[in-house]
């Protein structure tokens, strides 16, 4: 959930070389589906949302749970969602791929965030977290 | 902690918190608009901070700063001494309260050795973070936007590249996302001023190389586990063990055993949190085994800083007999050394003193939970309760006896519980933070882990790819 988007990247089914950057506009629900290569995806056209799309919105449901990603979106709030295929047929009837792709700045966003599980660990002491207790961070 | 020594601690505040916290207060609040348009209020407020410091070694550098800076001129220098002595005044709150504490708790405590190492040069990759922190502090915390939080970016790669300066990169890292989520800070309606200040000072000495004691000496013995604390930010978790050293005299002659912390982290993304992140510290199995399993340690030849923390190897730790923590707390705590603190670490955050509670009723008001110890109240902090152990605040305020951190905070002090004994369905539990190091033991959250447990492994698999591409 960033720049009025619920964004991310969604491995390829089909090829392992390849991800998909998926995201969904808040408040217009403009979707947006392209390869890391910035190739749009197939299986999205004006009307259909693809695969990927579904699994992005199942995604952020189980990071986030259902009502904060329905209010972000700005869906009915009313609407009881459990699932992220709930998502996707709320979205189903008319479809808007939208003009513009971020899927290039998610993407190299994505990268830096990777990078980050190649760094190796420490074991001297960071007193600065300190000021970073983990209960902060959402169970 | 027993009634008398509660009482001791919440009686006797020390002379002067205020007063240094109201100085203090003044030049975050120069932060918050910038130093580049300094109005008279905050010009006397910088004034105030040179002369809370003008009798100490910083004192005629610092008038001379002020000065410099009202006048408009603000360099990288002029914003190091700033929070230099800015740092000053937050130390000297830390000792009073530290030595509150210490009193209190009857703790005895280790004197910081005489430096040996000279400060080396700075290193380049520093000097390009000090350039961001003061461009942070010049344009002012109100007129920070994703612009100028994006620009933090180069640096941070090059300090995260480099193992060494990982501490100013961590830092740099969560100060950088914090302001990001906050952005564009003109729209917020309350800015968090003195925390935000707090990390900029820091992270503006870290970027300065400090004079070094001795090398760590290696240290053999028992190490008995009070308790685990965890530490996490968006890209980075540590996890805090709490512990005391046997060592049979060696190498100090001392045969009371030694408070010691062994931290241990690793970088993360921000969709890995709660139980999951036990699995990003695996490279330490016997250190995991033993919170998992309620166990002692053997550990040869290991590193210990005067400053108390235990550089871990944990291929020179060897599982031990089982260990219950309350016991050893019972029998221990009472008399162990506590280590000194290094300079510049001395900061209320980094009091977190292991503590043993007993015999209190806890309640819950609008206040939120404390203990009552022989009439004398203190609050328990379950907002530090990591997410990723069984310790809940339902189960701390069924509590009859509690293991934990004693922390202060924005004037008070407060209990961060580690480890509770309570009654659960007629039956006595003991419940601490480090029982899931293993894999969490609740059937129901095992399952759900185990669903989402792949996602390290997916996630190391998609960087090996596409990184490398
Ligand atoms: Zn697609």
């Amino acid at each position: 959930m960033a720049d009025g988007r619920l964004q991310g990247v969604v491995s390829s089914g089909s090829d392992i070389e390849r991800v998909y950057v998926s995201s969904i506009a808040a408040g217009t629900h403009e979707l947006s589906c392209r390869t890391n290569n910035n190739r749009p995806c197939g299986g999205l056209s004006n009307g259909v949302p693809c695969n990927h799309i579904a699994l992005l919105a199942e995604e952020a449901i189980v990071q986030y749970g259902a009502e904060q990603v329905v209010r972000f979106l700005r869906f009915d709030p009313d609407m009881e969602i459990t699932i992220g295929h709930q998502i996707v047929w709320m979205l189903d009837r008319n479809v808007q791929v939208a003009a513009v792709s971020p899927a290039a700045a998610v993407f190299s966003r994505f990268l830096r965030h990777l990078s980050y599980l190649e760094l190796p660990g420490s074991v001297e002491a960071l007193p600065e977290l300190h000021w970073f207790p983990a209960g902060a961070v959402a169970r | 902690m027993r009634g008398a020594q509660l009482t001791d601690l919440l009686d006797n505040s020390p002379a002067g918190v205020t007063e240094a916290l109201d100085v203090v207060d003044g030049f975050d609040q120069a932060l918050v608009g910038g130093l580049s348009r300094l109005d008279a209020e905050r010009t006397a407020a910088l004034a105030a901070l040179a002369g809370a410091v003008a009798s100490t070694p910083l004192g005629s550098a610092l008038a001379e700063t002020v000065d410099k800076v009202a006048a408009g001129s603000v360099g990288d220098e002029h914003l190091l001494r700033l929070a230099g002595a800015r740092t000053a005044m937050v130390g000297a709150v830390h000792d009073a309260l530290r030595e509150q504490a210490d009193t209190a708790l009857g703790r005895t405590r280790a004197q910081w050795p005489a430096l040996t190492t000279a400060a080396g040069p700075v290193d380049g990759r520093l000097l390009a973070a000090r350039s961001w922190l003061a461009e942070l502090a010049i344009t002012g915390w109100r007129n920070v936007d994703h612009d100028l939080v994006a620009t933090s970016q180069q640096a941070l790669h090059a300090l995260l590249a480099e193992p060494t300066l990982r501490r100013a990169a961590v830092l740099l890292d969560g100060l950088a996302a914090e302001l990001h989520h906050s952005s564009p800070v003109a729209t917020m309606d309350r800015l968090p001023v003195r925390r935000w200040a707090d990390l900029w000072a820091r992270a503006m000495l870290l970027t300065s190389p400090e004079s070094q004691p001795a090398a760590p000496e290696p240290v053999s013995g028992r190490l008995l586990i009070l308790g685990a604390d965890v530490h996490e930010h968006a890209t980075a978790v540590q996890l805090q063990v709490h512990a005391l050293l046997e060592t049979n005299g060696e190498p100090t002659g001392d045969s009371a055993p030694r408070l010691v912390r062994v931290s241990v982290s690793a970088a993360k993304v921000d969709t890995i949190v709660g139980p999951v992140i036990w699995q990003l510290l695996a490279a330490h199995p016997v250190l995991l085994a033993a919170l998992a399993g309620r166990l002692s340690l053997d550990v040869t030849d290991m590193p210990l800083h005067p400053s108390g923390d235990l550089v871990w190897h944990d291929g020179q730790a060897r599982p031990g007999e089982p260990a219950d923590p309350f016991a050893v707390a019972r029998v221990q705590l009472g008399e162990a050394l506590a280590p000194a603190v290094p300079p510049l670490d001395r900061h209320p955050v980094s009091i977190a003193e292991p503590v043993l509670l007993e015999g209190y009723t806890a309640s819950s008001d609008d206040a939120g939970l404390s203990f009552d110890l022989d009439g004398t109240r203190i609050a328990v902090d379950v907002d530090r309760l990591p997410g990723c152990g069984p310790l809940t605040a339902d189960l701390v305020a069924a509590s009859t006896a509690c293991l934990g951190l004693l922390r202060w905070d924005d004037g008070g002090w407060s209990v961060q519980p580690t480890g509770v004994q309570a009654t659960v369905k007629r039956k006595k539990v003991a419940v601490h933070t480090g029982d899931w190091a293993q894999g969490p033991t609740d059937p129901k959250i095992a399952k759900a882990v185990a669903r989402s447990g792949d996602t390290i492994a997916v996630l190391r698999e998609r960087a090996g790819r596409l990184l490398r591409k």
